[in-house]
């Protein structure tokens, strides 16, 4: 045998896992979110996703060849997810040039500023969702009907979400056995039937994604699982303390956001812990930042706002917070 | 529950294909080439010259040191030169050829396959055989058995363990050797048993091998102390380490021996060594390798003479492949890739893996790492294999010792697990390079 042959270090084999798969993974766990919002949004749903996923993948594609002068990577599938989970952070009815705006701050100022993919300490949609409720607070928030505004797009018929009518009549003094009926029932909430982003609205779609990330090894339990604790333990004490002045914590957990931000946006491997005892610090911080923002805070939803806090916290965490070294036990 | 061990670990696919192939002794070879340098430790010293006669079993290398093996060699014939040869490693390294004459053996060897199982001698006995018969780790890291089985003053050991985890995939030669020869290593084990002054010794098989696990289990009951364990399917079960606190739940400290916690680990190919030379007085001068591939037309394990060309071992097998491109000596996870298979096997030759073109080329490395946390949950010592590559790219040397870089045994489940296909491993061996030589350094 005279051919040469490949000396390479080992190991010699690979799991064959790779960045692409990961990402078109969370695409596929965002699709049963997509079809639920499509079905309660219809046409308005359509365009912004559609927008919001092209403006992504358009802006990472021109900063990489033209101002980074790097060869684009806009297979990874990263932008797609940037865009898609944008896109679910939007409402249905905002005018598409405030949605682009959005695809570029996240792209232009969350990722590539830091050098794209890997290097951003902020998760990039996050960027843009809170640059867009700080600079056009009306079209931010107001929310198109579920349903019955199906057909329709910037024209839709509006109303608020139930946190926002919950924390405007707690504020007003009003209890909640009085605010019960302007708000839909736990299990029309779980299913989606409400007022908000494309995909905050339905908790059961967001739990199918959960799970599919979970079998297919994407991500792990801890940070949504910390999270989800943290709020249902921290709103549930204060329910129990007066349960007229306070959410329960079921209606807590399944509406605003939460599930989106905690399946979705803080298991964002780049801006979050490394390690599952820092996950459990990053998903227990964001878990009470959340509720504290939402019952004492002057915005009636604080999932976007603490994740990324925490964000900023997430180099510390990983200094801090390491596995347990062989030999360090017993 | 199987036990294993707790943190870590990856399931790489087995691909064994060669677990149902008998261990065939494969011919003799025209020629052989033994480097003196087969083992941890200091090199042995060349005793014969160009031209002389030897014969099997004879001692032709000597150890030169506590820490260091005798060399025998493995065929009868003439010593043709003893000028360096390329070795498995990819240097030339000092060998000795020897051309082969018939294969006439040294007379106090007993040939015959008769199970011989009373133990008449004494601990120091076994040891000093051990030491004289050249034994060597014969899981792949060579380290001299004897050294092992000092145990140094003040320390003590209260269990032995015995490993047959055979965690690299492919590799089937110790399961072989534990399906065929289970009495013969249970008879070495018992010998290790009573050099260590121990009463307890653990067998511990991965349950990919039940065959094997049900076999040793009967031949076992046979004998006194010898337990046999099924262990969970994870790599890299077989580190020393990891098989500790698996069997007995001990975690040897960093930098530590698993004597600081009481205990001594040998390979089952070990055990089977150490029961041919002290009860049939033969040296190591064979060893099973598994020689395997996807495409390899007759994958088998066979009983090989040290020394053997591994060319020889693939024609054997069926030949290489027409798109084979890579060639490991050892497992997939660890072991080293040759540069040409003219070279001969060694004491640490577990296998020969030959890998088509299309598995030969590592993936293409992602622009960036994106922190996924795949290398942490993957390794078995609890390091941050992506916080090392980082600290060894910018020679950051002492806040890598500081991040026990040491602790890390290379089984390259971080690489294997990185979904950017970074070259952890690859940073982590130069970081472990750099903070040794610190180390050194500070010494002086």
């Amino acid at each position: 045998m005279n051919k040469l042959l490949v000396v390479s270090p080992s190991p010699h084999v690979h799991s064959g896992d790779s960045t692409p798969r990961l990402m078109y993974n969370v695409v596929l766990a965002l699709i049963p979110a997509l079809a639920v919002t499509l079905f309660y949004f219809g046409l308005g749903a359509l365009i912004v996703t559609a927008i919001s996923i092209v403006s992504c993948l358009v802006f990472e594609f021109l900063i990489q060849k033209y101002l980074l002068k790097v060869k684009p990577s806009i297979s990874d599938g990263s932008a797609l997810v940037t865009g898609l989970i944008l896109a679910f952070n939007l409402p249905a009815n905002l005018p598409w040039w405030i949605v682009v705006i959005g695809a570029l701050v996240a792209i232009g100022v969350g990722k590539m500023t830091f050098g794209g993919l890997g290097r951003n300490p902020f998760n990039p949609a996050l960027v843009g969702r809170v640059f867009l409720l700080i600079s056009f607070p009306v079209q931010m928030t107001s929310w198109p009907l579920p349903i019955e505004s199906r057909m329709r797009y910037i024209d839709a018929a509006t109303g608020a979400t139930p946190l926002a009518i919950v924390k405007e009549g707690l504020s007003k003094g009003e209890s909640m056995s009085s605010l019960a009926d302007q708000i839909p029932s736990h299990m029309q909430l779980f299913m989606g039937a409400m007022g908000g982003s494309l995909g905050e609205i339905a908790a059961f779609a967001l739990l199918i994604g959960f799970v599919w990330m979970l079998i297919t090894k994407v991500i792990t339990w801890h940070i949504p699982v910390s999270i989800f604790a943290t709020i249902g333990i921290f709103t549930g004490i204060l329910w129990l303390i007066n349960p007229e002045a306070n959410a329960d914590p079921i209606f807590h957990l399944i509406t605003g956001g939460v599930m989106l931000g905690a399946i979705f946006m803080a298991t964002d491997y780049v801006t979050s812990p490394m390690h599952p005892k820092g996950m459990w610090v990053f998903g227990i911080g964001i878990g009470v930042i959340t509720v504290v923002i939402r019952v004492w805070g002057a915005y009636p939803e604080g999932i976007s706002f603490a994740i990324l806090i925490m964000n900023a916290f997430v180099p510390l965490i990983n200094r801090y917070m390491k596995p347990t070294r062989f030999g360090e036990e017993l | 529950m199987l036990k294993t061990f707790p943190k870590g670990g990856v399931h790489p696919p087995e691909n064994k294909f060669s677990a149902s192939k008998p261990i065939e002794v494969l011919p003799l070879p025209k020629q052989v080439v033994i480097p003196i340098s087969q083992h941890i430790g200091a090199p042995a010293a060349a005793v014969v010259a160009k031209g002389d006669k030897v014969v099997v079993g004879q001692v032709i290398a000597k150890a030169s040191g506590f820490v260091s093996a005798n060399i025998h060699s493995s065929v009868s014939g003439v010593v043709a030169s003893l000028d360096p040869v390329l070795d498995s490693t990819g240097y030339k390294k000092p060998a000795i050829t020897i051309t082969v004459e018939g294969d006439e053996w040294l007379p106090e060897i007993d040939r015959s396959s008769d199970l011989k199982k009373d133990i008449n001698h004494s601990a120091e006995e076994i040891v000093a055989r051990i030491n004289e018969a050249g034994i060597v780790g014969l899981g792949g890291a060579t380290f001299p058995s004897h050294v092992k089985l000092s145990i140094p003053k003040g320390k003590k050991a209260d269990v032995l363990i015995i490993n047959g985890v055979e965690c690299e995939p492919y590799l089937t030669s110790d399961h072989r050797l534990m399906l065929e020869k289970a009495d013969e290593l249970m008879v070495g084990i018992s010998i290790l048993k009573k050099a260590l002054g121990v009463e307890r010794a653990l067998v511990g098989v991965e349950n990919n091998k039940p065959d094997a696990i049900a076999h040793l289990k009967q031949i076992a009951a046979g004998y006194n102390g010898i337990e046999v364990y099924a262990l969970k399917v994870k790599y890299p079960q077989g580190g020393e380490k990891q098989l500790i606190k698996a069997l007995i739940n001990r975690e040897v400290p960093s930098g530590g021996l698993p004597i600081d916690v009481g205990t001594v680990v040998h390979n089952v190919g070990t055990a089977f060594a150490v029961y041919e030379a002290v009860q049939k007085n033969k040296p190591l001068i064979e060893r099973v390798v598994t020689v395997t591939g996807k495409k390899l037309a007759k994958p088998g394990n066979f009983m090989v003479r040290i020394g053997t060309p591994i060319s020889m071992l693939i024609e054997t097998a069926g030949g290489v492949p027409e798109d084979t491109a890579k060639v490991v000596n050892g497992g997939p996870m660890m072991g080293k890739s040759l540069s040409t298979v003219d070279v001969p096997v060694t004491k640490g030759t577990s296998g020969v893996i030959l890998f088509p073109a299309n598995e030969s080329l590592r993936p293409a490395v992602q622009p960036s790492c994106i922190r996924c946390g795949r290398c942490i949950s993957a390794c078995a010592m609890g390091l941050e294999p992506y916080l090392l590559i980082r600290l060894s790219q910018r020679k950051m040397t002492e806040r890598m010792e500081e991040e026990r870089i040491l602790d890390c045994m290379e089984c390259g489940s971080c690489s294997y697990v990185c979904p950017a296909n970074l070259p952890l491993l690859d940073y982590i061996r130069l970081g472990k390079g750099d903070v040794s030589a610190m180390i050194r350094a500070r010494k002086n």
